[in-house]
């Protein structure tokens, strides 16, 4: 029998549409973390993207190369809140400063709070297992 | 009777053409950065000519996409009742366009990586995708019996509506209060979106090997089909490749694996077995469209090899998030998709090679390109190498630091750039004066 294109298509097309819902729920059984407020987590987020701090900076190592990885970034012992609130306002030498309010400036420590909660994006503490796969960051 | 080169695919590839030039001159400015940090800091900064060359670099090669389809379609189904559809479509586009641009000057972001303009910017280019869709539908609902290129095309066109909204899930707290889903979601819409404009350019580069060689083999073998359904294969399961060092599930990080291993095999073996079936006169008729395609097939090998060393997780640790990563898009855009593109235009522009004198000079050109883009991938995979071995020594130095080690490779990559806009930017300009010429296929040929 000639398995006809069409047919091909529409199998391929109906898994990956459960694979994509399958992936959306997926909040529905995840955790909560209370080390954060996720509400505004949830907005620091739009404060981020407002003003494209992606274009530099990754999350896990996922983002701008121009400057550091921020995700653990208020966990770093050498940096913190206190230093992300002065380098936001102050800028660095290729950072210009930005003039965030402060109600923009709690939101967005709140979601560095979040990526910080989330695991570690440092690959020094990831292990590759017998299947040449990265095994889970640590998770907090 | 002599028909205008001004055909509706052809304005989506002159604009597009527009949007690759535009995408070379702030890329090139946005390099400068990496070597004077100082460099337009307070008038744009990194933080707009990043998304600039980037959105403009995407244009480039969407509404390319978009061309090739109408042309196409136009050889295969010549029908105008879709031309005032054409038209609402690329009017839409130019909205966007104007909007976007003017957005990233003033710093009105909002979006996310790749597609940083505020979201409101996003339903002209989606309605103009639906009127695409519509359109498409209308010409090959009459058709049966499709060649593997019509349905990569439509494949590319209903996976990019389906992922571009998808793309938009963060507007709504459910996803952005998770944040490994909502990041698990924003790369397997990367993944998936980029796959989707490969379908389309790719069963772009299948319609041009039937066109050049003259046959209807390459397009409705059993293997292209094989090679079709891979595709679209990986552009549904491979996204996970870019999240291995995520903490998100571990079974989207093993299907990632797994897909994209399989990747690319076949597309090597279907264009060789394409090039030797085209003989000497058709390659001399279609001079330019059979170098680009040649010179796709080159890049795809270097870059399918990456691609397949980066999709293994011991090996990604070393180049996530370095300048690989960076070497491997510029490889695939420039390397194969443009490749592609440049292929296109110069085929449905119908550009004349007979003058010694001109043919001369973009065979220069065209050596020139390779070598500026070789040098270009060299410096990033370098400089990415290095940062790799940073990221993973335990003795780390500042990030700083060692940013300025890499600044030989960064120059090398700026110097490498600025030849990229000459050598792009001449065939762009090239390309689109000759629209304005009037040389047609048929005096061509009697030379």
């Amino acid at each position: 029998m000639k398995l006809k294109p069409i047919y091909v298509f529409l199998i391929l097309s109906a898994s990956f549409l459960w694979y994509s819902f399958s992936i959306y729920i997926k909040p529905l059984s995840t955790k909560e973390n209370t080390t954060f407020n996720k509400k505004m987590a949830s907005d620091g987020q739009l404060v981020w993207q407002y003003y494209n701090c992606q274009s530099c900076h990754q999350l896990y190592n996922l983002g701008g190369y121009l400057g550091p990885d921020l995700t653990n970034v208020i966990s770093n012992p050498d940096k913190g809140e206190k230093v992300i609130r002065a380098m936001v306002k102050s800028g660095t030498k290729q950072m210009p400063a930005f003039t965030l309010s402060d109600n923009e400036m709690d939101l967005l420590v709140e979601y560095l709070k979040s990526t910080d909660a989330s695991g570690s994006a440092d690959l020094r503490k990831l292990k590759i297992n017998n299947f040449g796969m990265i095994e889970e960051g640590e998770r907090k | 009777m002599k028909e205008s080169k001004f055909n509706i695919g052809n304005l989506f590839l002159a604009t597009a053409l527009f949007m690759l030039v535009s995408g070379l001159c702030f890329g090139v400015l946005a390099a400068l950065i990496y070597l004077f940090p100082d460099f337009l800091k307070q008038e744009m900064g990194f933080v707009s000519l990043r998304p600039l060359h980037v959105s403009s670099a995407m244009f480039w090669i969407i509404l390319g996409a978009t061309g090739c389809v109408y042309n196409g379609m136009k050889i295969l189904i010549n029908d105008s009742k879709i031309k005032v559809i054409a038209i609402i479509q690329w009017g839409l586009w130019i909205v966007a366009i104007i909007g976007i641009m003017g957005s990233y000057f003033i710093k009105d972001f909002g979006g996310r990586e790749y597609w940083e303009f505020n979201p409101v910017w996003a339903l002209p280019i989606a309605l103009a995708w639906l009127l695409f869709l519509a359109n498409f539908y209308q010409l090959v609902k009459k058709t049966k019996n499709w060649p593997v290129y019509i349905w990569m095309w439509m494949t590319g066109i209903l996976f990019f509506l389906f992922t571009f909204s998808e793309n938009y899930l963060w507007m709504f707290p459910y996803f952005r209060e998770h944040f490994i889903t909502d990041m698990t979601i924003q790369w397997k819409v990367n993944g998936s979106l980029v796959g989707s404009w490969n379908q389309i350019l790719y069963g772009t580069a299948f319609f041009l090997m039937d066109k050049i060689s003259n046959s209807k083999s390459t397009g409705t073998s059993k293997l292209a089909f094989f090679m079709y359904f891979l595709g679209l294969f990986n552009l549904m399961f491979n996204w996970g490749h870019h999240i291995y060092t995520l903490p998100t599930e571990k079974y989207i990080r093993y299907i990632g694996y797994i897909v994209s291993m399989t990747e690319w095999a076949f597309f090597i073996k279907i264009i060789y077995d394409w090039r030797a079936s085209v003989n000497t006169i058709q390659k001399h008729y279609h001079y330019f469209p059979y170098r680009f395609l040649m010179a796709a097939d080159i890049w795809v090998v270097l870059n399918m090899g990456q691609a397949i060393l980066m999709s293994i997780p011991a090996i990604n640790i070393y180049t996530h998030g370095t300048h690989v990563t960076v070497a491997h898009a510029m490889g695939t855009t420039i390397g194969i998709n443009s490749m592609i593109l440049f292929a296109a235009c110069f085929e449905f522009f119908n550009f004349n090679t007979t003058n010694n004198k001109r043919l001369k000079y973009y065979k220069i050109l065209f050596w020139a390109l390779q070598l500026s883009l070789l040098i270009f991938w060299l410096s990033l995979n370098i400089a990415g190498i290095k940062k790799g071995i940073w990221q993973l020594s335990s003795n780390q130095s500042s990030y700083s630091k060692m940013m300025e080690s890499l600044r030989p490779y960064f120059i090398a990559f700026v110097f490498a750039g600025v030849g990229l806009l000459l050598t792009l930017g001449s065939f762009a300009f090239g390309l689109i004066k000759s629209l304005f010429t009037n040389n047609h296929p048929e005096e061509i040929k009697t030379h």
